[in-house]
Formats: structure tokens, C-alpha cells, sequence
């Protein structure tokens, strides 16, 4: 993976081609042919195995794109405790994220990666979790649309989760929120044996990242806010928007992934749980998770907010991380319990 | 001959003065976060992570010393702004000092504007050398006479004391900015100012404290449709009603302050089309503006992105009359750079007196200077190496290919840590203030 600060590092990215810019041009789609085009200098990239389905995707461009895409989200999600963080960084990262996934939505490697990543879940769960996200898939096939590009959703104070990543894509919310580093469970999940042969480079990865985070907070807070009547009142305005009769899957996904604040009606252990907490240190956590998570959580640790995600997880947090299976827990809320 | 800098195009620059702390370990509170110079060029003030304002005075030139003109020194050093804590968002509000502007002078005192991210000052720096004596009621030290030794009346008169530089604050607004504030401009009328944050951009007269009125906003209805930020705003120099605006997009939108109150839709929108040949994942991050400076004269612009340069012709929206690469060793590089952060770093930008020269900064203590007329460029370097009074400054060089030249230094071997972000240019002379990290370096040009 990619170290840094005082001098560059090599990047996997910046192995110059002679003649031309080695930065991928968007929306040029690298055929399997093509990987043979493009060394890469940094040494923890994984021979890709094609596998017949996905020969683009083991292209190191994909592999650079994915690489950049978890980089985008690790920088959305560290933040400073104390000082709020830059806004037009967070929102030039974001957009960044969003393009990256426009590009792979267009290759079919986004709907390929989530469904890998559904298939990983407990048999149980992930017939459930498959057919909802086929649903939801299907769904928004045939209304022929694509995916709402990512956004930076809790930019504002009291706005949460409502539409933290993008309206009726739920994929893409799980995936976003699995693609961080940790649990144990997905790197050795099986999805990684099929066409993401970059799993055990991501093991590497997320090994460092994580000792790399240990230091620091995985609390996330992204930017400003209004006032925060302004920003209930958006939040609750939209929300009621999204939970029309004939919403989708997705919608409803998204309505069990917020989280209003003030919650109606009040847990008190939530309450107390979140007594002394600002709420926009959630918003950076929800633009990826969908969801309220613990402040000051000590590594970072992506999936393990998740495990904190949901009105009857929240007031058992601790316990969840430590019992459930994160990604159980997600495909129970996608079900609707 | 003042105002000259591009005209020569042998103008060979000379180390004159470095201020700050010597040593490597640079605290945090000491590093520089903007440089102007006033509008006569005497004083040039700095700002700190600090809060801190520290304003040098240039000395008059001496019969002694006819090469150089006089040397900065410090004339007044005071606490701008304190650190706050926003207790309602549970946030530190920093006391960095973002910018800096001086108001043109119009009576003995000096006066500027300095920000942090959400409180602009007006500050009044005003000189004492005279202080009355011989008081009637109070001895010369302050203390009450007794009455009764009182037996005699005299008039207090003004005597001669040691210059005291005193620094008021004579205004705060406050309260105007959700977001952080990135810009300040005065205006041309001297009696208003306008401040930009990440969204908004408000209009304040410098008398009123307590009001101002918001002109652009760009925040959209709904946050997470947010794709675009201010990154710099700046007035007109000769026309009241007219400002710009740069976003992280790489637009600059002209906006007339007649046409309506809120200045949501530009009168002009600047904007370069797209490489198709440079496209890539970083090509919006680069393209962000960072910074964005009208000429002297006000027919022309300049916008400071990642990698260049760019010079606009007011008249002409579709693309700059001038571009200039800063630093293209790097198009290769920016995954690197876009991990360690460093693609994020905000560099500035500064004309010369007649705007015929151009200067940015870059990494490695280097800056660079783009003569438009003679289309020349020359990489310099602020080090504490090049400090010997009145050295003359090497041309730096950095080796783009795979042999390298004696002299010359590797993209590879440049240190992303030394950053010179914030330049300024003497309005009149051939004088450049440079901020390193922590230390202040002055150059002028060398004179026979």
C-alpha cells in the first residue's frame, strides 16, 4: 500500500508511460489485454487470476481504481477530534469516490463487487440479502437508472443518514461500508476468491491501515452545519419524501439506516449511550454507513460501527460488536426487522 | 526604477533578510499562514497558526547603503485571534490567521483586516512617540498627587518618548460565517469589505459590525447534493460593484453587485474546458482553484491551480490567455501526492507592481516567476543556504528525465514537507517577501 508523507512514496499509479499520461483516462475500459500494458511498480500487487466473467477487473487499473477508491473513503472517514474538517477537501475526496463509482458502475464491477460481497454473508442470510439486492438491482435496471452518485451526506448537524450515500442503491451502501479495513471475517470471506483476486493484497492493506490507526480517531465529523432546526427540519422533510408507499427496497433501507435526531421516541439507553456527544461526529461515519455510531471509537473501525447501527442494536453496541456477525446484523436491518 | 520587474529580463534576485526561528523543530504555532504588504509597500505584515499578527517596517533607505533598499524590521507583533471552542458543535475553532488585508491609509494610523475561520478584525495599529507631562494632579508615574502639595498650576505639555506601536482592535464582526472563511477583499470604495467561506460570501461595511449581507451562496437545498465550494473571492481594484469568485471546480464567476442582491447568477463565467488527454481520477482535484488575484490594472486575472497558473483576460470567458506549469513534474505523481494529502495544499499567487511578473510558490522551498513578456520562468529556492546578505540567488532546476544534470534535483528527492504557500510582491519595487514553513525570507533585486 501506499506510504507516505515527506517524500513520495512509489505509487502503484505513478509508473510513467513514455508517451502518455499514466493516469487512467476515464471511461476508457481496460480490456484484460490491456494489464499487460501498464507496469506497476509498487511490489504488493497480487497476479491477478481472471476468472472468465470479470477479465477487466484484474486489470491493474482496477486494481489502481480500487486501491484509490479505498484510499478516497479512508480519507472521508479520519478526521480531526477537535477542528472541523476541511470542507472543500472532503467534498473534492467525495467527488472523487463518486466518479470512481460512476466508472464502475458502467463496467458492472460495482453490482458484480456487491453481490460478491452478499454472497459472503451466512447462508441464511444470504439468500435474503441476495434476492434484496437483485431486488434492488432489478428495480433500478428497469427503471433505468443508475445509482445516485455518492455524496457527502452528513454535512450538515442533525441530518443523518437520510440519504447518506445514494436513494435507492443499497448496494452500494453495503459496499461502501465493507470496503474499509477490518473484519477478520471478510478477508477471508470467500467472495475474495472469485474475481477479487486483490484480496490478500487487501489483508496487507488493511493490516496497515489499521495499525496505521490505531493512533488516531476513527470518529468522523464531516463539515458545518446550519442551524440545526434547519437541518432537522431538512432532514425530516426529505425523510418523509423518501418513505412514500411505493418506495423501494432501497428506500426502505435507507429508512432504517437513518437515524433522526432527536430520535422519536427516545431509548434511553441510547440517550444515554449518546448523552455527551455531538451529533456531527456521526455525519463522516453515515456518509459511509448509513448510520449513528459510538463517538471516539478507538481504531478505526469501520464495520464495527455498523454493528452499532439500527434502534434495537444501538442500546446493546458493545455487546453487538462482540456477538454478532457484523454483516448479519446489516442484512437483518436491509430485511426490515 | 520602481515598478520594474519583468521589464529587465536580467533582474538577478538577492537574499536580503530571514525572520524566524532557526532551528528545524518548527512549533506549530509558528508557522506562517499569510503575508501582505501594504499598499505602499512600507509595512508587510504576517499572520501565524498562532493568531498572531507580526508587522514589519521598512527602514528608510541610508545614504550608506545605496545598493539595498531598507531592511524590514519589526515594528509591532499582537494577538489577532484566540483560539474558541464552539460549544455547540463541540469544535475547536482555530486561531490560525487565514488572510490579511490592509485598508489603503488615510490618516496617520495604519489599519487591516485579519481572519480566522469564522471572526474578521479590523485592527487600527497607531504610532505613540509623544506622551504629555507635567500633570497637575498625578505624579510622573501615574500615582495621585497629594493635594495639599499642589500649590502651583501649570499646562501639561507633549514630550518626546520612545516610538510605541499600538495595535486596537477597533472592530469584530462576528458571527456572519457557518463555514470556514477562506477570503477577505476590501473594496475599492474603502468602505466595504466582503468575506468568503466555503458557501457564502457576505458584504460588510466596515463601520457596522453587527450586519452583513449575504451575496453569493451556493449551498444547495440539500447538502448532500454538495459538489462545489468557494475557494477564493476577491473585489475589483478600480471597479466598486464588481468581484470574483473561484470553486474547487475550476470555475471563476464575475458577479456585478448592481444587477441584483444576491449574486447567485455570475454576469461572467470563466472556465477552461477539459483536457480529454489528461482525464484521470485526480483531474477535478487539480483543477480546483486555490487561489485568485486580479492585476494591478484590472483587465486581467490570475487563478492558481494545483499544477498552474493562468492568466484570464476579463473579456474573455472560454479560456485563460495565459497558462503557465508551475510544477508538471508532478502530473505523474498524484496518486502519491493525493495520498500524503499534499494535493490539497492551497498555493498562492501574487502579480508585481505593473503586472508584467507573476511568482507562486511550490515544494522544496521552491518558488517560481513567470515574466509574461519575455515568457521566461525561473525556479528559485528560500533556504537558509542562499542566506548570505545579499548572495545572488541560483536558478533551481528540477531533472524531469532519467539523467540528471549537476544541480539539478530529482522530482524524487523533493521535500513535500517545504511548502511555500503564501507569497507576496512589493507594490512597487522589486521586493518579494517569501514564507517558508516557519521563516520569512526577503529577496530584492540586486542593484549596481
Amino acid at each position: 500500500m501506499l506510504r507516505s508523507v515527506g517524500y513520495l512514496t512509489v505509487c502503484s499509479f505513478s509508473s510513467p508511460a513514455p508517451q502518455r499520461d499514466t493516469m487512467f483516462p476515464k471511461g476508457t475500459k481496460r480490456k484484460f489485454s490491456d494489464s499487460g500494458e501498464e507496469p506497476v511498480s509498487s511490489g504488493d500487487q497480487v497476479p491477478a487470476a481472471p476468472s472468465v466473467a470479470t477479465r477487466s477487473l484484474t486489470s491493474s487499473y482496477s486494481l489502481q481504481r480500487q486501491s484509490l477508491l479505498d484510499m478516497s473513503l479512508i480519507k472521508l472517514q479520519l478526521c480531526h477530534m477537535l477542528v472541523e474538517p476541511n470542507l472543500c477537501r472532503s467534498v473534492l475526496i467525495a467527488n472523487t469516490v463518486r466518479q470512481i463509482q460512476e466508472e464502475m458502475t458502467q463496467d458492472g464491477t460495482w453490482q458484480i463487487m456487491t453481490q460478491a460481497l452478499a454472497a459472503a454473508q451466512c447462508p441464511t442470510d444470504r439468500l435474503v440479502a441476495t434476492e434484496v439486492l437483485c431486488r434492488q438491482t432489478d428495480a433500478a435496471a428497469q427503471a433505468g437508472q443508475s445509482p445516485k452518485p455518492f455524496s457527502v451526506g452528513g454535512l450538515e448537524e442533525g441530518y443523518h443518514a437520510e440519504e447518506v450515500v445514494m436513494e435507492g442503491d443499497v448496494e452500494t451502501e453495503v459496499t461502501m461500508s465493507t470496503l474499509a479495513p477490518v473484519s477478520p471475517q471478510l478477508s477471508s470471506a470467500s467472495y475474495l476468491a472469485g474475481p477479487f483476486v486483490m484480496g490478500p493484497c487487501w489483508d496487507e492493506d488493511e493490516e496497515e491501515e489499521e495499525e496505521e490507526e490505531e493512533e488516531e480517531d476513527g470518529e468522523c465529523e464531516e463539515d458545518e452545519e446550519d442551524d440545526s432546526e434547519d437541518c432537522v427540519s431538512e432532514g425530516e422533510e426529505a425523510d418523509r419524501d423518501h418513505l412514500s408507499p411505493d418506495s423501494r427496497t432501497g428506500e426502505q433501507v435507507f429508512g432504517t439506516f437513518e437515524i433522526k435526531h432527536p430520535a422519536p421516541p427516545p431509548d434511553p439507553a441510547l440517550e444515554e449511550l449518546f448523552s455527551d456527544v455531538d451529533p456531527s461526529y456521526y455525519d463522516l461515519d453515515t456518509v459511509l454507513t448509513g448510520m449513528q455510531s459510538a463517538p471516539k471509537m478507538g481504531p478505526y473501525d469501520l464495520l464495527e460501527s455498523l454493528s452499532s447501527h439500527g434502534p434495537t442494536a444501538l442500546s446493546s453496541s458493545s455487546s453487538c460488536r462482540s456477538d454478532l456477525n457484523e454483516l448479519d446484523h446489516i442484512m437483518e436491518i436491509i430485511v426490515g426487522s | 526604477m520602481a515598478g520594474a520587474g519583468g521589464g529587465n529580463s536580467d533582474v538577478q534576485w538577492c537574499f536580503s533578510q530571514v525572520k524566524g526561528a532557526i532551528d528545524d523543530d518548527v512549533a506549530e504555532a509558528d508557522i506562517i499562514s499569510t503575508v501582505e504588504f501594504n499598499h505602499s509597500g512600507e509595512l508587510l505584515a504576517t499572520g501565524d497558526k498562532g493568531g498572531r499578527v507580526v508587522i514589519f517596517q521598512q527602514e528608510p533607505e541610508t545614504k550608506n547603503q545605496p545598493q539595498c533598499r531598507g531592511e524590514y524590521n519589526v515594528y509591532s507583533t499582537f494577538q489577532s485571534h484566540e483560539p474558541e471552542f464552539d460549544y455547540l458543535k463541540s469544535l475547536e475553532i482555530e486561531e490560525k490567521i487565514n488572510k490579511i488585508r490592509w485598508l489603503p491609509q488615510k490618516n496617520a494610523a495604519q489599519f487591516l483586516l485579519s481572519t480566522n475561520d469564522k471572526t474578521i478584525k479590523l485592527w487600527k495599529i497607531s504610532e505613540r512617540d509623544k506622551r504629555p507631562e507635567g500633570y497637575n494632579l498625578k505624579e510622573e508615574d501615574g500615582r495621585y498627587r497629594d493635594l495639599n502639595t499642589v500649590t502651583t498650576l501649570r499646562v501639561p505639555v507633549f514630550r518626546p518618548m520612545d516610538l510605541m506601536v499600538e495595535a486596537s482592535p477597533r472592530r469584530v464582526f462576528a458571527n456572519a460565517h457557518t463555514y470556514h472563511i477562506n477570503s477577505i477583499s476590501v473594496n475599492s470604495d474603502c468602505e466595504t469589505y466582503l468575506s468568503a467561506d466555503d458557501l457564502r460570501i457576505n458584504l460588510w461595511n466596515l463601520e457596522i459590525n453587527d450586519r452583513s449581507f449575504n451575496i453569493v451562496d451556493i449551498k444547495p437545498a440539500n447538502m448532500e447534493e454538495l459538489t462545489e465550494v468557494i475557494t477564493a473571492a476577491e473585489f475589483h481594484p478600480n471597479q466598486c460593484n464588481t468581484f470574483v469568485y473561484s470553486s474547487s471546480k475550476g470555475t471563476i464567476r464575475l458577479c456585478d453587485m448592481r444587477a441584483s442582491a444576491l449574486c447567485d447568477q455570475h454576469a461572467k463565467q470563466f472556465e477552461e474546458p477539459e483536457d480529454p488527454n489528461n482525464r484521470s481520477f485526480f483531474s477535478e482535484i487539480i483543477s480546483s482553484i486555490s487561489d485568485v488575484k486580479f492585476s494591478h490594472s484590472g483587465r486581467y486575472m490570475m487563478t492558481r491551480d494545483y499544477l498552474s497558473v493562468k492568466i484570464w483576460d476579463l473579456n474573455m470567458e472560454s479560456r485563460p490567455v495565459e497558462t503557465y506549469q508551475v510544477h508538471e513534474y508532478l502530473r505523474s505523481k498524484l496518486c502519491s501526492l493525493y495520498e500524503n494529502d499534499c494535493i490539497f495544499d492551497k498555493f498562492e499567487c501574487c502579480w508585481n507592481g505593473n503586472d508584467s511578473v507573476v511568482m507562486t510558490g511550490s515544494y522544496n522551498n521552491f518558488f517560481r516567476m513567470f515574466d509574461r513578456g519575455y515568457r521566461q520562468d525561473v525556479t528559485l529556492e528560500a533556504s537558509r543556504e542562499n542566506s548570505k546578505p545579499r548572495s545572488v540567488l541560483k536558478p533551481r532546476k528540477v531533472s524531469t528525465g532519467g539523467k540528471r544534470k549537476k544541480d539539478e534535483i530529482s522530482v524524487d528527492s523533493l521535500d513535500f514537507n517545504k511548502k511555500i504557500l503564501h507569497t507576496a510582491w512589493h507594490p512597487l519595487d522589486n521586493i518579494i517577501a517569501v514564507a517558508t514553513t516557519n521563516n520569512l525570507y526577503i529577496f530584492q533585486e540586486k542593484l549596481n
